[in-house]
């Protein structure tokens, strides 16, 4: 199961031996992962162990040096011509919100579906509106980004990926910018959009949120899945050592 | 005739007035063009291609490092011996513009690079191929960085365009010498001029205020429907 590509049903991204190299560092060393279709995963390790490249590889931000990466049964590795068609599928959430500060937070949010995919301005308004209710901001879609805090910023930038209607949402520590008092309200609308079947991948440190949404949580070391398990399993401590003394660690403080 | 009756006659008086005509037509037409070419070096050196760099980095080198004066008369003396020969006009307009847009690419650089790279990865992510995070993403941010300072360029332009008169264009200058030469009425012949000019710079001064304004406070209109909370927020940047 290692190294043969074998497509699952259920998956809807299969990462089969991925490798990616930075000069001289290899920062994922032979990763294979599958995303299954509705669920959530959660991966958490240290930092700089390639959690955030790896997820970077789904949606093309970074092109991989060796291995495969399938799309619904379909290859996307490769730098080629048509990796916005692949962003269409795969959205992402970054930890600095990274809003459009020259545009509203409605016009963030309706820019890509209007330029991209040719919506007319009205039914992007009317979509924007009902998904700034969805991440429970109604009433700010006027304000600029900087008029906005940043847990008010994060879930917009939320709502902006979501308009795409991507199948699947890449969060690469969304919660990580945040003080404390937000992290909650973000946190929220992510547990409630992958409770609705959203297929997400989560990058984050918050062990709570893992074990309350994640089916699987994924341990990830100096560019090695170390440990991928079902959430019990994972906080049980039916796991490998390594994973074991980070779950300590990171428990402890 | 007294000082001010015959300073009055120059500012009126037809060759004044076209003298005055060709200073502000050298600046627009010059700066422009030193727009366009900026444009093209900022955009070079974005570009990763090593040729390009280096035609770049010896060009921004040439013409940083010359005077104008030199620049100006390299362009109509020189270039005909290798077979391209230009009117004075357009002399004075290649030399003031390929000098300009030295410049104005560093301008353009700095508006450019304004725009986190955050941003540019959040709009990529977003489906956005490159051209549309230029225009929708990158561009309207750069503006409010280059337009401003593009203001003062006109200024400079305009004192600038003055050293064309070296080939003989019939600009204000040259037109102020060659009055006063013939009747040595110096002080009237340049305090013409110099209306022109102070006119010139003030009315430029004044529409890159309103420029500025515009860049820094477009989004003020938005600011009237803010909630309170949301305005103490943002105190800090108001206050600024
Ligand atoms: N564009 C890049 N160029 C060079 N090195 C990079 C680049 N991006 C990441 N790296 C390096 O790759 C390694 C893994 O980085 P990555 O961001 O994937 O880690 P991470 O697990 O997300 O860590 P963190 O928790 O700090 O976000 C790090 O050593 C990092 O310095
Ligand atoms: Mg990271």
């Amino acid at each position: 199961m290692e190294n043969d590509i074998k497509t699952s049903p259920d998956a809807i991204i299969e990462a089969h031996q991925i490798r990616k190299s930075f000069g001289p560092l290899e920062v994922l060393k032979g990763v294979s992962l599958n995303v299954d279709q509705s669920k959530t995963i959660v991966i958490v390790g240290p930092s700089g162990s390639g959690k955030s490249t790896l997820i970077r590889c789904f949606n093309l931000l970074e092109i991989i040096n060796a291995g495969t990466i399938l799309f619904e049964g379909k290859a996307i590795s490769g730098d080629d011509k048509d990796a916005w068609k692949t962003r269409l599928d795969i959205g992402m959430v970054f930890q600095n919100f990274e809003l459009f500060p020259h545009l509203t937070a409605l016009e963030n949010i309706t820019l890509a579906p209007k330029i991209v995919k040719g919506i007319s301005r009205d039914e992007a308004n009317e979509k924007g509106i009902k998904l700034l209710e969805k991440v429970r901001i109604p009433e700010k879609e006027n304000s600029f980004p900087d008029q906005l805090s940043g847990g008010q910023q994060q879930r917009v930038a939320i709502a902006r990926t979501l308009a795409m209607e991507p199948k699947v949402m890449l969060y690469d520590e969304p919660t990580s910018a945040l003080d404390p008092e937000m992290i909650k309200e973000v946190l929220d609308v992510i547990q409630q959009l992958s409770q609705e079947g959203t297929t997400s991948v989560v990058v984050t440190h918050e062990m709570g949120f893992a074990r309350r949404v994640a089916d699987r949580v994924v341990f990830m070391d100096h560019g090695e899945i170390v440990e991928n398990a079902p959430t019990d399993q994972f906080f049980s401590g039916d796991v490998s050592e390594r994973a074991k003394l980070f779950l300590e660690q990171i428990l402890s403080h | 005739m007294d000082a001010l009756d015959l300073t009055l006659e120059y500012i009126t008086s037809d060759i004044f007035f076209r003298g005055a005509q060709m200073t502000l037509l050298l600046t627009i037409i010059s700066v422009f063009f030193g727009i366009v070419v900026g444009l093209i070096i900022a955009v070079c050196q974005e570009i990763n291609n090593k040729a390009l760099n280096y035609i770049v980095v010896i060009y921004l080198w040439f013409f940083r490092g010359t005077p104008v004066l030199f620049q100006i008369i390299f362009v109509y003396n020189v270039l005909p011996q290798f077979g391209i020969e230009l009117s004075s006009f357009s002399s004075g307009v290649v030399a003031l513009a390929l000098n300009e847009g030295a410049y104005i690419a560093e301008i353009m650089r700095a508006g450019l690079q304004s725009v986190g790279k955050g941003q540019r990865t959040a709009a990529t992510a977003l489906a956005m191929r490159e051209w549309q995070v230029m225009r929708y993403i990158v561009l309207p941010q750069a503006l409010r960085v280059i337009i401003p300072p593009i203001g003062n360029q006109f200024i400079g332009m305009l004192k600038l365009s003055a050293l064309v008169s070296v080939v003989a264009v019939e600009e204000l200058l040259l037109v102020a010498n060659q009055a006063a030469s013939s009747n040595f009425r110096y002080l009237e012949a340049l305090m013409a001029a110099g209306v022109y000019y102070l006119a010139f710079t003030t009315v430029f001064m004044f529409i890159q205020r309103h420029i500025e304004i515009w860049a820094k406070g477009s989004r003020k209109r938005d600011l009237a429907n803010v909630d309170v909370d949301t305005l103490n927020s943002t105190e800090h940047m108001e206050t600024r």
